[in-house]
């Protein structure tokens, strides 16, 4: 099956290229983009209306796949976390896991497998194995790798297989039973509070280790001020670290825990107004590499407790892209700054064909209209469930289409 | 060491009538942080009203008759518990209590159903104390009656707050312009959090004096003073709250021993001397006599405000269940209360 996309503003982070023309895509792959492209006789043809053409959202962090609500959030591949019922910390898991994503029309997934056997921070995972099978990354989730002997002989075992570990920037004892970030809302709120500094000592610790072993490492959800602070002073010498966080850092600060709202219950915690800005520049400057959703789905069941009991975590498929685009409009952060975090660098991170409009590449796509204005409603989710703190925000930039393999598995009304 | 001041915790807030002409419009006492100085104000003139009623021979009143209080605790008390059924009683109220061993909560009934439950059996106030900040608000959003907080986590325990001021008041005349000194383990005291937004609103000065490991972070933009030593701390004070000192605290996690603190931040005869020389001494209880508080202190009749507190806790607690029910009663006049 031949397609045209015609009318299209076409932007590929990965060369940089910001213009109007065609894409065509044959098949599974994209076979012609850009000003001079012509649309076969035969194509179908899709008129995007000047919207933004693009490379489908390279989500790196998810712990449900939950499909529908990906798709609406402009996503083409899932990346997901090993936390799951049956914890992904063997081949056969992820075997299973590949085989289900590439019998089915859907998003794409790939998993990321466990760092240390059922994320216990003892024993090395079966990184080889896995990573054969499919597996993308390596991460314990929200359990840091405390030890550092284990961290070390982690990062110097996956650099033989140039395996990425993920590590949750969090000192683990500093963490201890904390809900909040640690300051004047925790404060008056009863709650108990991680300092900023639990995250900056982890990735202290852990770019030391990667100067050390000369392996890699990427922190997942970069949440203070001073912790993309450590990771550009990292980059300056010359360490291979990433990062990436997630909108609700950028856009929420601790205010959003103002009575006890456990939408607003996420961990790293929502953390101060300078901590906020400090992350919406580090996004604009590069230091911050990606962009992830965390998409959590949590049922009322876990979420209506009393702040200290309930569980963590947030749906952000859908909402990824508006909220992230808020930044773009105020002029903070370019456009394809922005999309570089969400296609190109989580593609080349993972080792991934897709994220870029490259003739040949997966014709994974979204098309997008950034300024269109509309309300964030709850209930409108396609979420598994719809724990999020953002119901009936204002927002502009919203999904029209999303692309995978050539075929549209989500079109908007 | 240096005493910090920060906010304009020295000056009164304008007392201003509320246009609904409610002297307490709010449905549930949920926390001091959400009052104003008018209702503050209310609660504590009802209270001490009751409080003279309270030493008449003839105490029970049928103001509240018909009425039903549940008092809802999760976490154990005595005193608590004991002072709201007590002020129930005597307002005529019918009173149940439900503390945590005798409820489904241990059989994992989440919070809402306990609610629901509840509700169902139509009271007409609600005293709930809950060991997690934020509980006894989220069971008000499902509950049509009035709510208590009678100490949520560490969060608001606004009744005490509310006995606090009311014994200060009858003993010093005035709350306004004080210097009322908070000592002990702040971080984890829901008391210490309800007095300073209450004294703060009311316009008194008010510091904190406790070693830093029970101090929470930026507690100053909270309006109060922050300081280590007891001596700086205690000088020219004219009231001294001790908090309670938990015991499992003091095994090495925040303080070396029980010992050590005593020594440094223990409240004796000879630290009270900084203080002014009519300071009262006040304690929630259960006092841990030698470890916060040195029994000559506590037992001093001319400073220890101790007993008359408990004595408070009643009066207090008859007037927040009087002025919650108010909508529920016909005659709002009815009663002793010389609100």
């Amino acid at each position: 099956m031949t397609t045209a996309y015609i009318n299209a503003r076409l932007i590929d982070p990965k060369t940089g290229y910001d213009g109007k023309g065609i894409l065509v895509t044959d098949g599974e792959n994209i076979a012609a983009f850009g000003p001079d492209a012509v649309a076969p006789a035969n194509a179908t043809v899709v008129d995007c209306g000047g919207r933004i053409l693009c490379p489908g959202f390279i989500d790196m962090r998810a712990h449900r796949v939950d499909a529908e609500s990906a798709l609406k959030g402009g996503i083409t591949t899932v990346i997901l976390q090993p936390d799951q019922t049956t914890v992904i910390d063997t081949d056969a898991v992820v075997e299973r896991i590949r085989r289900r994503s590439e019998d089915s029309e859907t998003v794409n997934v790939f998993p990321m497998g466990t760092a240390t056997r059922g994320m216990q921070g003892s024993q090395i995972a079966e990184i080889g194995q896995m990573q054969q099978s499919g597996a993308v990354g390596f991460t314990d989730c929200r359990t840091p790798v405390s030890d550092s002997q284990v961290m070390r002989r982690l990062l110097e075992y996956s650099g033989y297989f140039g395996a990425l570990i993920v590590q949750f920037a969090e000192d683990k004892s500093l963490a201890n039973g904390a809900v909040a970030h640690e300051g004047e809302i925790a404060t008056r709120l009863g709650l108990t509070g991680v300092p900023a500094a639990a995250e900056v000592i982890q990735i202290e610790r852990d770019a030391r280790l990667a100067e050390l072993t000369g392996a890699r490492i990427h922190f997942a959800l970069i949440s203070s001020r001073d912790g993309v602070e450590a990771i550009k002073l990292a980059k300056k010498r010359g360490i291979k670290v990433t990062c990436s966080t997630a909108p609700h850092y950028l856009h929420l600060n601790d205010n959003a825990l103002e009575g006890y709202r456990t939408f607003a219950k996420v961990r790293p915690p929502l953390r101060s107004e300078q901590d906020r800005l400090a992350l919406i520049a580090g996004m604009a400057d590069g230091t911050i590499d990606t962009l992830v959703s965390d998409h959590d789905p949590k049922s009322a069941d876990v979420k209506r407790l009393p702040f200290g009991q309930a569980a963590e975590g947030l749906v952000g498929f859908e909402t990824m892209l508006p909220l992230a685009l808020a930044h773009v409009h105020a002029g903070k952060v370019e456009l394809m700054t922005l999309l570089r975090s969400l296609t190109s660098k989580p593609a080349d991170l993972l080792g991934l064909p897709s994220g870029s409009l490259e003739v040949g590449a997966p014709a994974d796509l979204v098309i997008f209209d950034p300024d269109k204005p509309w309300r964030i409603v709850q209930d409108d989710l396609l979420s598994s469930a719809k724990n999020m703190p953002f119901d009936t925000l204002p927002v502009q930039g919203q999904v029209w289409q999303t692309v995978v393999a050539g075929k549209s598995l989500y079109s908007a009304a | 060491m240096s005493t910090q001041t920060t906010g304009s915790a020295s000056y009164p807030r304008a007392e201003v009538s509320p246009p609904s002409g409610q002297l307490f419009p709010h449905k549930h006492l949920l926390g001091i942080w959400a009052l104003d100085p008018t209702a503050i104000k209310f609660l504590l003139d009802t209270a001490d009203g009751y409080a003279e009623q309270n030493r008449q021979a003839k105490k029970s009143t049928s103001q509240c008759e018909g009425l039903t209080q549940i008092n809802l605790f999760f976490e154990n008390s005595t005193r608590t518990l004991m002072s709201f059924e007590i002020a129930g009683k005597r307002l005529g109220m019918d009173v149940t209590s439900m503390s945590t061993g005798s409820s489904s909560i241990k059989k994992g009934e989440t919070l809402l159903d306990t609610a629901a439950t509840l509700n169902a059996m139509h009271p007409d106030v609600l005293v709930m104390r809950h060991a997690d900040s934020g509980a006894v608000k989220l069971l008000s959003e499902k509950m049509d009656c009035a709510v208590i907080n009678a100490g949520d986590g560490r969060s608001e325990h606004p009744t005490q707050a509310l006995l606090d001021a009311l014994t200060i008041r009858r003993r010093k005349g005035k709350i306004h312009g004080q210097t009322i000194v908070i000592s002990g383990d702040v971080a984890h005291s829901r008391v210490a959090r309800s007095n300073i937004y209450l004294l703060n609103a009311m316009g008194a000065r008010v510091r904190l004096v406790a070693p830093p490991t029970l101090l929470p972070k930026d507690v100053d933009r909270l309006g109060v003073e922050v300081c280590h030593r007891m001596d700086e701390g205690l000088d020219g004070a004219d009231v001294v709250m001790m908090l309670r000192l938990q015991q499992e605290r003091m095994q090495g996690a925040f303080l070396p021993s029980l010992r050590e603190y005593y020594q440094f931040w223990g409240l004796t005869h000879e630290k009270l001397k900084y203080a002014k020389d009519d300071v009262l001494v006040m304690h929630p209880g259960p006092m841990n006599r030698g470890v916060e508080i040195a029994s000559d202190v506590a037992d001093d009749l001319d400073r220890s405000a101790i007993e008359e507190q408990v004595e408070m806790g009643v009066a207090v607690r008859m007037a927040c269940l009087d002025i919650l029910t108010r909508n529920l009663r016909d005659d709002t006049s009815s009663g002793e209360s010389k609100a």
